[in-house]
């Protein structure tokens, strides 16, 4: 549900970046854990999209695995949800990847002379 | 031959001196004149522009095309959302408020919840209260009869408060210097988990009339969250919710989780909470 207020933010961060050119393409990092849904924001991106220099721009999601690092043996540990347990038993899990919410790049079009 | 004007581009073009003899080749003089000329994009942009003679070569000539530009930008997309949760968080610790951030889902008690604690501890701790709702002013009433500071926010259609609306809230609020500021956030267990409002700290609220494995399907919000208050405990004996096995949900997803069980309506377990309560304010404040 929060992902229509998300990608308005984003239609409005790449609008304010691409200073009125027409943007092509945007492409965003999110992460596994970031309770972001990319479908979601793909289907809004649509609609936010409209009527703006973004209109039929295309948008790429790369999503990154959830990573953590047990904070009793040091081991790193891929995750599918927020939390989990390490080999060793524990639950003291520092997350260290899968939390991204962010637009990596945009491409614009210019017109050279 | 320039097509445009007819004059030589390359025709070797010389100045004799005429006592001389000298002969001085004028090329670069008869190239610095400039032709302009428009072109028209596919859009039906027109570009209008000129160059000189120097620079007509095949490369410019298939010019005004439209090119694609990359531009990395690796801006995260709360940024501006955090930054002025970080804003708000500065101005309450220079008013030394203690902010607390309460989340819950629909009907879990929080405003019942709230409600007590401040009618409770109205004599020892200023208290006040910014209500998130998507509409309606009732949870505003209820707080305003406890005699206590509030301002109710509507998000409409949004589903979680953030930091912006908390920024124009306080403005409307005022709360006094040493005080508590208690945030009711719209009842969700998803989306406000996302979005930090400059609190001191998250509450969810969770009351036994909900499923026992709430925290597991609904990590984010206990991951964040540094309290967990089971509330409606007087009902337990009506309803199949399973204390130890919640308990563990939550201790699951975030091993630092402090849980407190209470009853607004009864006053059982809420001593824990005011004892918390008043030693992080004491520390705080």
């Amino acid at each position: 549900m929060h992902e229509l207020g998300i990608t308005q933010n984003i239609v409005a961060i790449v609008a304010e970046h691409a200073q009125g050119t027409k943007v092509k393409r945007v492409i965003l990092e999110i992460g596994k854990l970031s309770a972001v849904l990319p479908d979601a924001i793909q289907f809004c991106f649509d609609i936010c999209s409209q009527g703006t220099i973004l209109q039929g721009a295309i948008l790429e999601i790369l999503e990154i695995p959830g990573l953590a690092r047990c904070r009793q043996c040091g081991a790193e540990i891929l995750l599918e949800q927020p939390f989990g347990i390490c080999h060793c038993g524990s639950k003291q899990l520092g997350l260290i990847a899968g939390e991204e919410l962010k637009i990596k790049e945009i491409e614009i079009e210019e017109v050279c002379v | 031959m320039c097509v445009t004007c007819g004059c030589s581009d390359d025709g070797k073009a010389t100045m004799t001196h005429p006592e001389t003899g000298e002969v001085v080749a004028i090329d670069s003089q008869v190239n610095t004149h400039v032709h302009s000329h428009t072109h028209t994009l596919p859009d039906g942009t027109v570009m209008a522009h000129s160059h000189s003679h120097d620079t007509i070569t095949e490369a410019s000539h298939i010019h005004a095309k439209v090119h694609s530009t990359t531009i990395s930008l690796e801006q995260d997309i709360l940024a501006k959302n955090n930054l002025i949760a970080a804003q708000n968080r500065g101005w309450f610790k220079g008013r030394n408020i203690l902010t607390l951030n309460l989340m819950s889902s629909p009907g879990s008690g929080k405003t019942t919840f709230l409600t007590k604690t401040i009618n409770d501890l109205k004599h020892q701790l200023s208290i006040s209260v910014i209500e998130g709702d998507q509409e309606t002013s009732n949870d505003a009433e209820k707080i305003k009869e406890t005699g206590c500071k509030v301002v109710q926010i509507n998000t409409g259609t949004g589903c979680h408060l953030d930091a912006a609306m908390v920024e124009r809230g306080l403005q409307q609020l005022k709360p006094p210097l040493n005080s508590v500021v208690m945030i009711e956030n719209v009842g969700n267990l998803v989306c406000p988990a996302l979005f930090d409002l400059g609190e001191y700290a998250k509450v969810v609220i969770l009351s036994v009339t909900e499923g026992d494995d709430k925290p597991i399907k609904y990590p984010h919000m206990f991951q964040k969250s540094e309290i967990m208050v089971l509330t409606k405990i007087d009902l337990l004996p009506y309803v199949q919710f399973d204390i130890q096995r919640c308990i563990e949900y939550a201790q699951q997803v975030n091993p630092q989780i402090r849980i407190f069980q209470v009853s607004a309506l009864t006053g059982t377990g809420l001593e824990n909470w005011y004892e918390w309560l008043a030693q992080k304010v004491a520390d705080f404040v």
